[in-house]
């Protein structure tokens, strides 16, 4: 029968199944051809042996370095994660008393439930969270410092992952208002406040992060009464913060430049105040343009964090290099290093994973 | 007696429609108003008395200050010189006064700017929750009935960037509307809209202005001045050259500029 509609066919078998999306990906064109096979050869020649190291000949058990390689078939063949597991107190907890410990396990569940609440929409119950998640800090603050029943213990007791977490956490959870505030700020029509904005970011952005945490651990104190003592985690915090803070303004600045006028001016005429229109309409959508560089910037938060180790605080970084010069483990740095990477490494994979989530979440486009 | 006529007749019509305001009494005053945008003068001695009710259209050549005057009612911009009275109230820099003007005068933008991370039922429903302080389940409901009233109920959950141009300016009547505005401004509306949608949009419009809202519409849409408006006003160059009710204003214009300008526009 002819007909002069044509009816929908299925697509040729070569478009379709694996066949078709290898030769369509991998396969398309000579150079394309080429580099695959590159690419293969590269990844075959570098995680067989990568994998025999790490995990097919490690070693678990053993109470130092000589006893460790005593037990490979070729000495220093192999990791040795034995190390890592005899030191994991000392990288999880830092210098924190053994018998406290509870205290420190207690805050990192805290922090994964307020983690949850703040970043999971969804959850019932939210608003309860979310005030849990805004009582968090001060929880957690006396539970890691004690008093009021609970034993003191000074904060250069503190160390390893729990110091990376409590900068981290800190940092990201205060620099985002501050950065916030400093961008409307800079934005803002009244001279007086605006060049007050612009010279605190000018300022921190254009002095390095070590610099600024020197000035917290010497010079902080010239500016204070003599004989205050001013906790140095306190003054690394407050400097981390206000790092980040700095840098948050600017990429939230580039958000507030991509609303088109139009959303202010309807906004305004609708009578929304400065605060309702930019809480409501102005913010929400600035954000959500800038959650690659906002998440950007945590990272970098997050990794700079190991810079403390400079004024004498010890992150896992820190631990590790500390570990390395114990005569009964020496010349393991590889494991060290290894294992402190892997744990930056997931959780910065971990934002950037969220931030995507987040953006499509948040996208209203079909 | 007449008195007592008067009083009865106040009361009848207050329950009828709560915001009903008499035929005469003047809404908007402007009076010797000028604007500068920078150092050019963009408004020149502006004076307009507008009654309740009234449906005014404005046009004239692109850059002549229409856009702008209406733009001056709600103070999106400040005039310099010269005053002007909403509602009995003067538009000065207190930001109460302002705001609240704001939210007494609806207005409709060539470009729609509704907010695209809201949905539409939000859009409509977003000032009666933070201006006028409704509970959000009341605020819903007055939103779908105006939702209703410019036929796209069904797209109450959508968002903006899921409809066409015309749906997107209906909705963005609506979302005025919900104030219960007694003025309302547009601005363009149907500018940027393709031409099948024209249509929608004016029909809307055109059943509103029978409801007896008092209108200010700056459009090139002479139909619709036609058929709507007491009076056309003619803008050029900042000042208002010329006005007049729809029929002698299209057929017997006096002045020079507004016979080239009709001539130019009613061409095609």
């Amino acid at each position: 029968m002819n007909n002069f509609e044509h009816q929908s066919l299925p697509p040729p078998r070569s478009e379709i199944g694996l066949l078709g999306w290898l030769r369509k990906n991998l396969f398309s064109s000579l150079s394309n051809t080429i580099l695959t096979v590159v690419a293969i050869g590269f990844l075959l020649w570098l995680l067989p042996p990568l994998f025999e190291w790490a995990i097919l000949d490690s070693i678990w058990m053993a109470d130092s370095r000589k006893e460790c390689w005593a037990k490979m078939e070729v000495p220093e063949g192999a990791a040795c994660w034995a190390f890592i597991k005899d030191r994991l107190g000392l990288f999880v907890y830092g210098f924190y008393p053994m018998d406290q410990r509870w205290r420190v396990d207690l805050s990192f569940i805290l922090l994964i439930c307020a983690i949850f609440c703040v970043l999971y929409e969804k959850l019932p119950g939210r608003k309860f969270g979310l005030m849990f998640a805004i009582a968090f800090p001060f929880i957690t603050g006396w539970l890691l410092i004690g008093g009021l029943g609970l034993e003191l213990i000074e904060t250069d007791k503190f160390g390893g992952i729990m110091l990376t977490l409590i900068i981290g956490v800190t940092g990201i959870s205060f620099s985002l208002p501050i950065g916030i505030i400093l961008a409307l700020g800079r934005r803002s029509n009244m001279p007086v406040l605006k060049s007050l904005c612009v010279m605190f970011i000018e300022f921190i952005r254009g002095v390095p992060l070590i610099a600024l945490l020197f000035i917290a651990s010497t010079m902080l104190n010239f500016f204070l009464p003599p004989g205050t003592q001013f906790d140095l985690l306190m003054r690394v915090l407050i400097m981390v913060t206000l790092f980040s803070a700095a840098y948050i303004a600017e990429v939230v600045r580039g958000g507030l430049q991509g609303i088109p006028t139009g959303q202010y001016e309807a906004a305004d005429a609708l009578g929304l105040t400065y605060f309702k229109a930019h809480w409501l309409i102005i913010l929400p959508q600035a954000l959500k343009i800038s959650i690659p560089g906002i998440v950007n910037t945590f990272i970098g938060l997050y990794k700079d964090t190991t810079l403390v180790i400079i004024i004498g605080l010890l992150d896992p970084l820190g631990i590790g290099r500390a570990s390395l010069s114990d005569a009964v483990w020496a010349g393991l740095a590889k494991e060290v290093y290894l294992f402190v990477a892997i744990f930056f490494f997931i959780c910065c994979f971990a934002m950037s994973r969220y931030s995507l989530w987040l953006e499509k979440r948040l996208s209203t486009e079909n | 007696m007449p008195e007592k006529r008067k009083h009865k007749k106040k009361s009848t019509s207050k329950k009828r429609l709560p915001r009903k305001i008499e035929k005469s009494k003047t809404i908007i005053e402007i009076s010797e108003m000028h604007k500068w945008f920078g150092s050019f003068h963009v408004l020149k001695d502006i004076n307009l008395r507008i009654s309740a009710g009234e449906k005014i259209v404005i046009c004239g050549p692109s850059g002549s200050g229409k856009s702008t005057l209406i733009r001056c009612i709600n103070r999106l911009e400040e005039h310099q010189r010269g005053q002007i009275f909403v509602d009995g109230m003067e538009l000065t820099d207190d930001l109460k006064g302002i705001e609240l003007v704001r939210s007494e005068v609806g207005m409709v933008f060539q470009q729609f700017n509704l907010f695209p991370h809201l949905t539409v039922l939000e859009n409509c429903s977003l000032a009666l929750v933070w201006v006028r302080n409704l509970p959000k389940s009341e605020a819903e409901d007055i939103a779908l009935k105006y939702l209703e009233r410019v036929k796209i109920p069904e797209q109450a959950q959508k968002y903006p960037g899921q409809l066409s141009g015309g749906q997107q300016q209906r909705v963005a009547i609506a979302r005025s509307l919900c104030m219960n505005p007694k003025i309302m401004l547009f601005d363009e509306p149907t500018s940027a809209l393709d031409p099948e949608m024209i249509k929608e949009v004016l029909d809307v419009m055109i059943e509103l202005a029978e409801t007896g809202m008092t209108m200010l519409v700056v459009t090139h849409e002479m139909g619709f001045a036609t058929a709507v408006a007491d009076r056309v006003i003619f803008m050029d160059d900042g000042q208002i050259i010329e006005q007049n009710n729809p029929k002698d204003f299209f057929e017997k214009p006096k002045h020079k500029r507004t016979k080239l300008f009709l001539s130019q526009i009613l061409a095609h």
